[in-house]
């Protein structure tokens, strides 16, 4: 047993490792925690246990349509919003301009799969925290839009749908109800999720005034998405910085209040996903009604698509926070190199500072609220 | 017939003796297992194991303690071997130890002793020890955070729970689980309640309500299921456990929640009482009952344990400490004065 004295107060410390096979980190994240007691003195995260050269792939592929698939394995339980991203950064190397019907459809995509993927993360919160039954409850709304996904795309998740300047099919004749049905559906089961998990006396104990973000912090460490909205900031790229079609649809952006306790803590780090699943409610729901029901999903575009040469960086919001690619072309058919800025990597590096003090408890209630998909932090 | 078994030879009625709880605790933790299964199926909307056996997959707790059986016996290369080996048996044979003062009919208890209570609570004291144990003697950190936190946990929850068992001790006057039970026959509390010693003075319905949070703590239920919590200690002090060794410690789980939850119908709901009066009384009648109210509390503790999250460890020493000790302890002393003055 590793035992270290501590310089600042002389206690005994004791090293322990969570992860790479522990039930709490979300796949195969490790984390040296120094412990006094209970109490966590230090944290350091260890990553790479699932890196999959994703950049270097990237560089070796003859085309840069091969390399839609490896943007799904990255964060892969939102694979629509990787591929979205990348995408729309070759549409705009290439000034190509996208059918209407495509963008409605990639909308509707996008919103569906922020859904799904806020509820494998709300429902792997609870999980975390010892509440079983909220998870199942809402893997079975999940299974919904996965049946959706299936019928349009073939694939439960990982769908290498989205093309250059279109998509790789036309969707489903009933792709429209369905959706329809979804959201009809799927309403009522926010307010069910609100009586058995967020307002739950235990789990507010659990969860609020844990895990303190500041604002500043959180800018400071390059926080995006619900992490730094949870901490009271409005900024969310699909308002703030419009790509696809988002500028025409009507939606607001959820920010936490420190409703339970303290602003930027795990309860509204939490609240912020459920809040935002209402939101993509409202953004499908509109788009359903936008949607041309006829058109092309493919523009005619070159074969082998060859961007001039230069360099783009575009950014998405996906469900984690703040997707970039960045693409340098060399006028090849390969790209030159592919820079994913992955939200959840920089997350990670957040733990740390707002880690200490706390308990292992607390711990996996922070590593569950800032919802971290290791595909994505490994690449 | 323990009668006739002594006739024979002394040692064939103690066996017998031996052999009637036992017999309860297997049974009943085999369709326990399935049956927590099933209900946990049924909350969260899907159905639980359905395949073997053919009807609701009835025998799949016989399936999985086959399966079980047959694994490897893997002890860590550090680990402490004769305490790491020893702890799942002492565990058990504290839970089934204490079964020796439960009556489980009006027939039928299996030692007669007039300080079964006091017996009973000291006994299960032991399964703190051999948690310790296990978690000590694993030699594995999370192992030992887990028994940490267990002994913390029993200990502290041992006194609310021993301060609602004197209430009613007091209101009943006996240490003897079996003339408890018998002072609750009848059905004339506000003339057609049955005499359950829950229905007797307010003071004990707030005692039950006490003593059921502490026994969910006591047997690490959830929302105090903290030594064992799977989300933040793996699997607490049972981590390194494997086989049949691990199944003791499933067993003597299952044992304890069975044990506090029939001391709780004894104390509080009338034990083997029928709740009709004379209708369905009697010796086997009287079992059915008691089984009945055991299994309604262990079901209780199940639905708890599949709707509510987890407690914190800081939280649930706040529970303890600050709540219901006093609370327990100030129920104790108004039970004591409205006995005095009624």
């Amino acid at each position: 047993m590793i035992e270290v004295i501590s310089k600042e107060t002389g206690n005994k410390e004791m090293v322990i490792n969570m992860g790479p096979q522990h039930p709490s980190t979300h796949g195969v994240l490790r984390l040296e925690l120094v412990l006094d007691g209970e109490i966590i003195t230090k944290v350091r995260p260890n990553i790479g246990y699932l890196h999959r050269c994703f950049e270097k792939y990237a560089e070796q592929m003859d085309d840069y349509a091969k390399v839609i698939p490896y943007t799904d394995r990255m964060d892969y339980v939102s694979a629509i919003n990787q591929e979205h991203g990348y995408v729309i950064a070759l549409e705009r190397m290439l000034e190509l301009e996208v059918p209407e019907r495509v963008e409605y459809i990639r909308v509707i995509m996008a919103e569906l799969q922020r859904i799904a993927s806020h509820l494998l993360g709300i429902g792997a919160f609870g999980l975390d925290l010892g509440a079983f039954s909220p998870f199942l409850y809402l893997f079975t709304e999940r299974e919904k839009i996965l049946d959706i996904f299936e019928r349009v795309t073939g694939a439960r998740l990982l769908y290498n749908y989205f093309a250059v300047a279109g998509l790789m099919r036309d969707v489903h004749p009933k792709f429209k109800a369905d959706t329809a049905e979804f959201v009809r559906t799927f309403r009522p089961k926010i307010k069910e999720l609100n009586d058995l998990l967020s307002y739950n006396k235990i789990f507010i104990q659990r969860t609020a005034n844990i895990g303190v973000l500041p604002e500043k912090v959180a800018f400071n460490y390059a926080a995006s998405g619900p992490v730094l909205r949870g901490s009271g900031v409005k900024w969310d790229l699909r308002k703030n910085d419009p790509y696809s079609i988002y500028d025409r649809f009507e939606f607001d952006i959820p920010v936490g209040t420190g409703e339970v306790g303290t602003l930027g803590d795990c309860w509204d780090r939490y609240i912020v996903r459920v809040k935002e699943m209402e939101q993509s409610l409202r953004i499908i729901e509109q788009a359903l009604d936008g949607m041309p029901d006829e058109g092309d999903v493919m523009e005619a575009i070159p074969k082998r698509i060859r961007p001039k040469e230069g360099e783009i960086y575009v950014r998405t919001e996906t469900p984690r926070g703040e997707l970039g690619y960045y693409i340098v072309s060399d006028k090849s058919a390969s790209p030159f190199r592919v820079k994913a800025r992955a939200p959840s990597f920089v997350h990670l590096s957040v733990l740390p500072a707002i880690s200490k003090g706390s308990l292992i408890a607390d711990m996996v209630a922070i590593v569950g609220s800032i919802d971290i998909v290791l595909g994505e932090v490994d690449r | 017939m323990t009668e006739y078994a002594s006739n024979i030879h002394p040692m064939a009625a103690i066996l017998i003796h031996a052999a009637i709880p036992l017999t309860i605790i297997l049974v009943y933790a085999l369709v326990a297992i399935w049956g927590e299964r099933k209900i946990a199926g049924f909350i969260q909307d899907r159905l639980g194991p359905m395949r073997v056996g053919g009807w609701h997959g009835w025998a799949q707790s016989i399936a999985d303690l086959l399966k079980l059986i047959q694994k490897e016996d893997i002890i860590p290369t550090n680990a402490s071997r004769f305490l790491f080996k020893f702890a799942p048996f002492m565990m058990f044979a504290a839970s089934y130890a204490a079964f020796a003062v439960i009556p489980f009919s009006s027939a039928y208890i299996g030692s007669m002793i007039n300080i079964g209570v006091f017996y009973l609570l000291a006994i299960t004291s032991i399964l703190t020890l051999s948690v310790i144990m296990a978690g000590w003697a694993s030699n594995n950190k999370w192992s030992l955070l887990g028994g940490m936190r267990s002994a913390a946990q029993m200990v502290s929850y041992e006194v609310p729970t021993i301060a609602t068992v004197l209430t009613v001790v007091l209101v009943a006057g006996s240490l003897n689980l079996m003339t408890v039970t018998e002072m609750q026959a009848g059905n004339d509390t506000l003339g057609f309640l049955p005499n359950w010693l829950i229905f007797q003075n307010p003071f004990l319905i707030v005692a039950f309500i006490i003593f059921f949070i502490s026994i969910l703590a006591e047997s690490h239920r959830v929302p105090f299921d903290l030594p064992e919590s799977e989300s933040e200690l793996v699997g607490g002090y049972q981590t390194e456990y494997s086989g049949m060794r691990w199944a003791m410690f499933m067993l003597a789980e299952y044992a304890d929640m069975l044990l506090l939850s029939l001391l709780g119908a004894t104390l509080f709901f009338g034990g083997w009482n029928s709740p009709f009066g004379d209708f369905m009384s009697g010796p086997v009648w009287g079992f059915f009952w008691f089984m009945l109210k055991g299994l309604l509390l262990v079901f209780v503790m199940m639905w708890i344990r599949w709707t509510l999250p987890r407690y914190r460890v800081d939280q649930l020493m706040h529970i303890c400490w600050n709540i219901l000790i006093p609370l327990s302890f100030i129920n104790l002393v108004l039970t004591a004065l409205w006995e005095v003055i009624f």
